[in-house]
């Protein structure tokens, strides 16, 4: 537990003395969801219909848009070297920085995400779900998002091919998240969708450390 | 064995080193890359307090030779033994085992030299002596800077800093005194000679002289 | 049995030859009598009237579809776990015959969904659990593609295939919720709800002659690729010799 901290904490901290990566996830989440105004119009009703679905697709991207330096970092400088070879499991190695992938770059999203459902012209009653959607599904989206991001590692322009192998995994954390916002706007129970969304959350965090870790000893070979 | 206190006194590497039965060995590795042959049947045994300086040409295998007994890589034949008992069963292996230290350093430009020894500490054993290993690399007047603004020779010692900070048996260094000034050179091989005296082991691949009392070659490339 | 002596081209070439003459056949067989089945001695739906024939080439692709993800999963596992190179160049060899499959499926389900739906593409729960089916294809098909090392490449696969079976249970429930909280007018369906016993047996025939031409494009395809490793081998040895 001590070296699992430790590694969140570096992370983390090399987050912010990198700067900009958090503030690049942020301005990414908002210019996207505000195209949608601009492409379909202001109408407010329109708006408060596809608000939901549009800020959970633009969370997936953004959080998308980082994943792919997960663990290149690491790999370039030889970090994962040390990693793979030191006393932490490399399963914990996967949760840490995946952790760590959460506070720089899902966390925001959700600090940003009200601001946001205001300009979808969203219903004030439902931001408390929609930050609790997001709450329970964006360690999804790293989680998932590593594996895919320890599958590339070692390539060269691993982005596009990172999205191709991710996206289609992110349907279940999409669907669960954006029907639980959709319930509370229509003032029925978001608790099913929300736990089925706790559920997806659960499960990744099962199988994706092994099947990162796996993939990064691949890499190192 | 590793001893069950390891964590509380963060020294000593077990009981393995005071019964004095460490030992490593190899038999008959085979290593291939890309399906492609490096080397095969590659035997060699270290005892407490050897050095072995593997040389060779460029692609005679001196790095996947190191990779291959960290557990990097896979023999695709032969075995590695630690005290009789294969590596790789060895509770702990490698963590509390070896130091590896590769062409890459591992060294993060936007922490100071102390962060990044400090954090490697910590990860292979405790960061208490992390400053102390500084120093002994003279680093001392480097401590608080980011490694960005280091030399190569600098990015170096600071990578080799994590070795005197965590004392664990078995050393291994690929190249580490290439970009090092005469000066380094020689503070590098006082660090190895004294982790040998102390009964440790070093296995170096270099293909620059260096200068350690008693230590034996291994010569990868060549028809044996 | 040892499975491993099947790894050497030469013992699987014989097998293969062995078994290719009985599946063309079964193919041709099954093919012929399932097209004469469905098109001609089968029923017209009260309901969808001829377009129901649709169904005997819709419904074995988007099984097979399916079945051949689940056939590239368990090769991974295998690959993984007793590292046997035919499951790696089996897997990889079934995985664009899957693809075709999908997008038979897709295309089928489009065709007959114009007259029946008013639509090209409905946003069937089933149809867009096969197209996200598809995605999963190209991600496995593009890592093979990506890495230049043939045994890296085999087992990053390997463990998406098996990360991607995983997730499709979850990924066809979480669908299907998604198309029950919007359902849509369409209650017609290219595959049931309860198909009559005689659209049975064309459908059974149909499902056959696909198996046998999967087994039969399957082997072709892991001979070639085994042939052109040897190529690729000798073209190695060349260059060092």
């Amino acid at each position: 537990m001590r070296l699992f901290l430790n590694l969140l904490r570096r992370d983390v901290l090399l987050a912010f003395r990198q700067g900009s990566a958090s503030g690049m996830t942020v301005a990414f989440f908002v210019i996207t969801v505000t195209l949608f105004p601009l492409a379909v119009g202001p109408d407010a009703v329109i708006l408060a219909r596809i608000g939901p679905g549009v800020i959970w697709v633009a969370a997936l991207l953004s959080a998308l848009l980082s994943l792919d330096r997960l663990f290149q970092a690491d790999f370039e400088d030889g970090a994962l070297d040390l990693l793979v070879l030191s006393p932490l499991l490399l399963e914990a190695v996967v949760i840490a920085k995946a952790a760590a992938h959460w506070l720089t770059a899902g966390l925001p999203l959700l600090l940003i995400a009200p601001v946001l459902a205001l300009f979808m012209n969203l219903d004030l009653e439902a931001f408390g779900i929609l930050l609790l959607s997001l709450a329970l599904g964006t360690p999804a989206l790293s989680l998932i998002g590593a594996v895919g991001a320890a599958l590339t590692v070692a390539l060269k322009r691993g982005g596009a091919l990172l999205s191709l192998l991710i996206l289609p995994l992110y349907v279940p954390t999409l669907i669960f998240g954006v029907s639980a916002i959709e319930a509370a706007i229509t003032s029925s129970d978001p608790v099913p969708s929300l736990l089925l969304l706790m559920a997806v959350s659960l499960v990744t965090l099962a199988i994706s450390p092994i099947a990162a870790a796996a993939a990064l000893r691949l890499a190192l070979e | 064995m590793r001893n069950p206190l390891f964590f509380l006194t963060g020294i000593g590497y077990g009981p393995a080193m005071t019964t004095g039965t460490m030992r490593l060995e190899a038999m008959k590795l085979d290593c291939q890359r890309g399906g492609r042959e490096v080397f095969s049947g590659l035997n060699f045994t270290l005892e407490p307090g050897e050095a072995l300086i593997v040389t060779g040409p460029n692609g005679s295998g001196k790095s996947s030779l190191l990779r291959l007994i960290a557990g990097l890589l896979t023999p695709v034949a032969g075995s590695l033994h630690w005290q009789g008992q294969a590596a790789k069963s060895v509770e702990g292996w490698p963590g509390h085992y070896l130091h590896y230290a590769g062409h890459l350093m591992a060294l993060k430009p936007a922490l100071t030299v102390l962060e990044n020894v400090r954090f490697w500490a910590e990860f292979y054993g405790r960061g208490a002596k992390a400053k102390g290993a500084c120093i002994t690399l003279g680093l001392e007047n480097l401590l608080d800077f980011p490694v960005r603004y280091l030399s190569e020779g600098q990015k170096r010692r600071t990578a080799l800093a994590r070795l005197a900070a965590v004392p664990l048996p078995l050393w291994l260094l690929d190249e580490p005194t290439s970009g090092l000034d005469r000066e380094t050179t020689e503070r590098l091989e006082t660090l190895m000679d004294r982790h040998l005296k102390e009964g440790g082991m070093v296995i170096a691949a270099t293909h620059l002289p260096i200068n350690i009392p008693g230590s034996r070659a291994l010569a990868l490339g060549e028809q044996s | 049995m040892d499975m491993h002596k099947y790894a050497n081209p030469a013992r699987f070439n014989k097998l293969a030859d062995a078994i290719l003459p009985w599946s063309l056949g079964l193919m041709a067989l099954a093919f012929g009598t399932g097209l004469y089945l469905s098109l001609f001695a089968s029923p017209a739906d009260y309901q969808q009237g001829e377009m129901v024939r649709m169904m005997y080439i819709h419904v074995p692709n988007a099984v097979l579809a399916q079945g051949v993800y689940v056939f590239i999963a368990l090769a991974s596992a295998v690959s993984l776990i007793w590292k046997h190179p035919l499951a790696d160049l089996s897997a990889k060899a079934a995985a664009p015959i899957g693809a075709v499959f999908t997008v038979l499926a897709l295309v089928t389900g489009a065709i007959w969904g114009k007259p029946t739906w008013g639509a090209w593409w409905v946003w069937d729960a089933r149809l867009t659990s096969v197209l996200i089916l598809l995605f999963l294809y190209f991600g496995y098909m593009a890592i093979w593609q990506a890495m230049e090392n043939e045994t890296r490449a085999a087992k990053a696969a390997a463990i998406l295939a098996l990360v991607g079976a995983i997730n499709i249970p979850i990924i066809k429930f979480s669908v299907e919720w998604w198309n029950t909280l919007h359902q849509g007018a369409s209650i017609l369906r290219l595959d049931g709800p309860a198909i009559h016993p005689d659209m049975l047996w064309p459908l059974f025939t149909m499902m056959a002659g696909l198996v046998a031409y999967f087994v039969t494009v399957l082997l072709w395809r892991i001979k070639a690729e085994m042939a052109a490793r040897k190529v690729q081998n000798l073209r190695y040895s060349r260059a060092a010799g």
